[in-house]
């Protein structure tokens, strides 16, 4: 079910601007890994991912899933964005059931099924409007697997929800994926998402965009947030991405701030 | 107490969430009928504080299931104001009436006036002569209507969608727009064989602009992420405007038509003065012809009605294709 990704020295430059957004992005990532790309806002971190996901074709180079050119958007890597976007006037089944009416093979019992492991089944016709936002976002988790994908996209898809249902989310979708075979790609901004959910952390540099730097993160899922080496590991994170993109607030400070150890500050 | 507190669970929680303000008034107005529904409940022989619970218990669960305040909004809103503004034009038509028949030099006009009116109103539709009048207007009406929906809807969706399209048609259709449907009539009339051809042509010419414009202006609120949401999910053109577009500007759709039928109820009349022997129009400068003042002031009431009326079914469209929750 799960794909290998592999990007091949992308580059992109925006109609109407002169220096490109992405350069030479080229990456690997394994069938079922899930990765994390962080970076400050306008790295292209989302542009990138928007590129996996066929719904911006890049400049130069190309994205390949399981072999497959990607050319255009297709049910098979799904993105999630943000917003849970979800149509106000279909209830909570109709919505979930979206991906698979355009393909034209409705499917009840997988439908059924997907609302119980996101934990709405009881909520199957209710109006998606009435529900909260943590719900909402689980209908959005739902649609996007209906239709079987091989790669999941996660566009800072928890960033507007309370810390509390981010936490339960982020666990509950990396379970997902994994208990699925999905290969996963999160891009956020958030330090503390990448550590909880990714296998591996791409950290993006801006100005052109580019990958700076990576770092595994050696935890057993799921990840445990209280235990020293979840701290451990995130303090690494971090000193690692202040090394490579601390030039924000001028490169020699941020390296001293390291040093002095604990730059507990967000990073977006 | 023990009674008291095994009682407790018996409080509808939504009806307390909710009920308060209007618990309080409901028993200030009624409080015999509450008091002898707490008395049932058996828990409260026990204990005094007990039967006290039970009876604010008892009161909740009556004041849900007829709170007087909101069925007095409801008549309120259904009955009493509507009929105040009823009562009201009637008033005024009839003072003005009155002060055409005390005036000798106007006194000719005096059918004008509701009674005359009203009984004239009442003959016509005691002959059936009432029907002959409306149906032809109707379907002049209907057509126009749907020629305008037909060309108006694809149209708008089109310039709605594209930024190209918009700006080259902005120029042509402001200017055709302001042009009053009535100075087609001439060319109506050439162009047309048929004299009810030529009102359609009227009709629509005048009620496809708000179609096209509410339909438009509904396709460039609609959220960009849901055309990226559904392209990510596969949907192909068909599909994205069968199950993204037309549901998500139903109501905007339904919204230019009501418009449309307001203009399209208004042109009908003039149209009808010329050429045709038929409809309301007719009907008005037929009764103005030969000074049957009272049966012209009926037309006028039939024209109302039915314009009320077919404003009253498009506002129960625009409900019906709503998705956006009422608060």
């Amino acid at each position: 079910m799960s794909a290998n990704v592999s990007v091949d020295f992308i580059t992109h430059t925006f109609k109407g601007q002169s220096a490109p957004t992405l350069k030479d992005i080229a990456l690997n990532i394994h069938p079922g890994e899930q990765v994390a790309l962080i970076g400050r806002s306008g790295c292209g971190k989302s542009t990138l991912l928007h590129m996996l996901a066929g719904l911006t074709v890049p400049t130069e180079g190309c994205v390949h899933i399981r072999g497959h050119t990607v050319t255009r958007p297709s049910a098979k890597w799904n993105m999630m964005f943000q917003k849970p976007s979800l149509y106000p006037w279909m209830t909570v089944r109709r919505n979930a059931e979206l991906g698979l009416l355009f393909a034209g093979c409705r499917d009840t019992a997988r439908i059924d099924a997907l609302l119980e492991l996101v934990g709405l089944a009881d909520k199957a016709d209710a109006n998606v409007q009435s529900l909260s936002g943590g719900q909402q976002q689980r209908v959005a988790l739902a649609r996007s697997l209906a239709t079987s994908p091989e790669l999941l996209l996660l566009d800072e898809p928890f960033s507007a929800l309370d810390a509390f249902t981010r936490a339960t989310l982020q666990d509950e979708v990396s379970r997902i994926a994994r208990q699925e075979g999905l290969t996963l790609v999160i891009v956020t901004h958030d330090i503390d998402e990448a550590v909880a959910m990714a296998d591996r952390v791409l950290i993006m540099a801006a100005n052109p965009g580019r990958i700076a730097g990576e770092m595994a993160i050696e935890l057993p899922a799921p990840r445990e947030r209280a235990s020293a080496e979840y701290s451990r590991a995130r303090e690494a994170l971090m000193t690692t991405f202040d090394g490579l993109v601390g030039d924000g607030r001028g490169g020699a400070a941020a390296q001293r701030t390291d040093a002095a150890g604990a730059p507990q500050r967000e990073a977006a | 107490m023990t009674a008291a507190e095994g009682t407790l669970p018996l409080a509808p929680e939504h009806g307390r969430a909710q009920a308060p303000p209007r618990a309080r008034r409901g028993r200030a107005q009624s409080p015999a009928p509450h008091a002898e529904a707490g008395q049932e409940r058996p828990a409260s022989a026990s204990a005094p504080a007990g039967a006290a619970v039970v009876q604010r218990q008892a009161l909740r669960w009556h004041t849900r299931t007829f709170r007087w305040p909101a069925v007095r909004a409801f008549l309120l809103s259904t009955v009493a104001y509507p009929t105040a503004g009823i009562a009201v034009l009637l008033a005024l038509w009839w003072l003005g009436g009155w002060a055409i028949a005390s005036n000798d030099d106007v006194v000719a006009f005096a059918g004008f006036a509701p009674a005359p009116a009203f009984a004239a109103l009442a003959d016509m539709v005691a002959s059936g002569e009432v029907w002959g009048t409306i149906f032809p207007s109707l379907y002049r009406i209907g057509m126009g209507l749907l020629w305008a929906f037909l060309i108006g809807v694809p149209v708008g969706v089109a310039i709605g969608l594209s930024a190209a399209l918009r700006e080259v048609t902005h120029v042509p259709f402001q200017f055709l727009r302001m042009i009053s449907p009535l100075a087609w009539m001439p060319i109506a009339v050439l162009a047309f064989a048929t004299w009810d051809g030529a009102i359609v042509f009227l009709i629509a010419v005048a009620a496809v602009w708000p179609v096209l414009f509410s339909t438009a202006q509904g396709v460039r609120r609609i959220d960009p992420l849901w055309f990226k949401v559904a392209r990510n999910l596969g949907a192909d053109g068909w599909q994205m405007l069968r199950r993204v577009i037309m549901p998500a500007i139903g109501q905007d759709i339904f919204a230019g038509l009501r418009l449309a039928v307001g203009v399209a109820w208004i042109v009908l009349v003039p149209a009808e003065y010329l050429g045709v022997t038929s409809g309301l129009g007719y009907a008005i400068n037929d009764a103005r012809d030969t000074l049957e003042y009272d049966t012209l002031a009926a037309i006028v009431v039939v024209i109302g009605i039915i314009g009320f009326l077919l404003d009253g079914m498009c506002v129960s469209l625009i409900k019906h294709f709503s998705w956006r929750q009422a608060d």
